[in-house]
């Protein structure tokens, strides 16, 4: 039997450059059902009411991370939160904090993108092996070291978290930091020297002040706090690394 | 067909402000008292150095600032930093298991809950502790 939808009302924060100054809310009333989440919501404005709202989505089971959005004032994934939940509402739904709008739901993602590439998020081997040679082996105790670091999904839902990113948007971040402890943590990986330049950097570990929100709201459980602040350890034991001879070196 | 470079944009990406970021949040609430509770600290800090200090330029120096210790004003202030520091403890705990590399004991790792809970029971016992240790020594 189906049953019978219920009403709520959905605020979306609107931003069209070519015709706005700056943001602004507009309401729509959306018939819902038990199974519909705030991205459903979205997409019914989108094809019943207003074709011009603008939002980013994809798998809508939250493991292509675009549908990212801040959803009652938090960091959200769209097609992970359910409009029952929020019942009676409003709703009200804005693009991610800390980000620039570009069009009403969808920031600029380039910046983030660019630093994902510099930390060079792909594994560096140690040591070349032949096909012959076989795979790299690794212990679970090895695995484990980085295992949930590698479940980011890039959602940037930990930047919009981060007030210090809000502040200084040339902090690396915690996301792209989580990445690149995951390779670092990685035992078959060896391009941690290239990547300690970022890590040790003022925009790398230490403009993160351990505010513990983006650990809150990554969807992933990666935990991306507390990838930053171990490096914080790391970056210190670097630092003070080079005042000390290396193994077997003379003084 | 025209070229890429010929199409006219429409881009004006808006940067929101930042002003009042914490206000609105709750956990950004205790993230700045969490914060603000370090004043405490150091201004408790500077209170005991200065009693080092007088302790150094002799007894007279020192009663008074044991009298100072003893005023109304003091007392309150005292308050003031116990409560500050009881926060500071608990919420320095509570963000720890964030702020360390994973410990493993027997294959197992440490759980976040594991480590808040060792820390608080340790600070409670050190607290206890001083505690006991100044009721005996005005005894």
């Amino acid at each position: 039997m189906a049953e019978a939808p219920r009403m709520i009302e959905i605020q979306v924060l609107r931003y069209r450059p070519e015709q706005e100054s700056e943001p602004v809310w507009q309401s729509y009333q959306v018939p819902f059902t038990e199974d519909m989440s705030v991205l459903q919501g979205l997409q019914y404005i989108k094809d019943e009411i207003d074709g011009s709202v603008s939002f980013r989505w994809s798998c809508r089971m939250a493991i292509c991370g675009s549908c990212g959005m801040m959803i009652n004032r938090k960091p959200s994934l769209s097609c992970q939160t359910f409009l029952r939940d929020l019942f009676p509402g409003p709703v009200k739904v804005e693009a991610l904090d800390h980000l620039p709008i570009e069009r009403d739901l969808m920031v600029s993602v380039e910046p983030f993108v660019k630093k994902l590439e510099s930390i060079k998020p792909y594994l560096i081997p140690k040591e070349e092996r032949t096909l012959a040679q076989g795979e790299y082996l690794q212990s679970p105790a090895q695995l484990a070291a980085f295992e949930q670091y590698s479940s980011c999904i890039n959602c940037m839902l930990c930047y919009a978290a981060c007030p210090q990113f809000g502040l200084n948007p040339d902090f690396t971040g915690p996301g792209v930091l989580a990445l690149l402890h995951r390779y670092n943590a990685d035992s078959r990986d060896g391009g941690k020297a290239e990547r300690m330049e970022i890590l040790n950097a003022e925009e790398g570990v230490w403009s993160c002040t351990a505010v513990g929100y983006c650990s809150e709201v990554c969807p992933k459980g990666v935990d991306p706090a507390n990838a930053v602040n171990q490096n914080k350890i790391n970056s210190a034991v670097d630092y003070f690394a080079r005042f000390f001879p290396k193994k077997g070196g003379l003084i | 067909m025209k070229s890429q470079i010929d199409v006219k944009t429409v881009r004006r990406p808006y940067v929101r402000p930042m002003a009042g970021w914490w206000k609105g949040n709750a956990f950004f609430v205790r993230y700045m008292v969490r914060e603000a509770t370090a004043v405490a600290v150091w201004i408790y800090a500077l209170v005991l150095t200065v009693g080092v200090l007088r302790l150094g330029q002799g007894e007279a120096a020192w009663n008074g600032w044991l009298d100072a210790m003893k005023s109304p004003l003091s007392l309150s202030l005292h308050l003031v930093l116990l409560v500050s520091m009881v926060v500071h403890t608990y919420s320095w705990f509570e963000i720890m298991p964030k702020t360390m590399a994973p410990m493993v004991i027997n294959g197992e790792r440490l759980s976040a809950e594991r480590i808040q809970r060792t820390g608080w029971s340790v600070a409670a016992v050190a607290f206890v502790v001083t505690l006991l240790l100044a009721v005996w020594s005005q005894a």
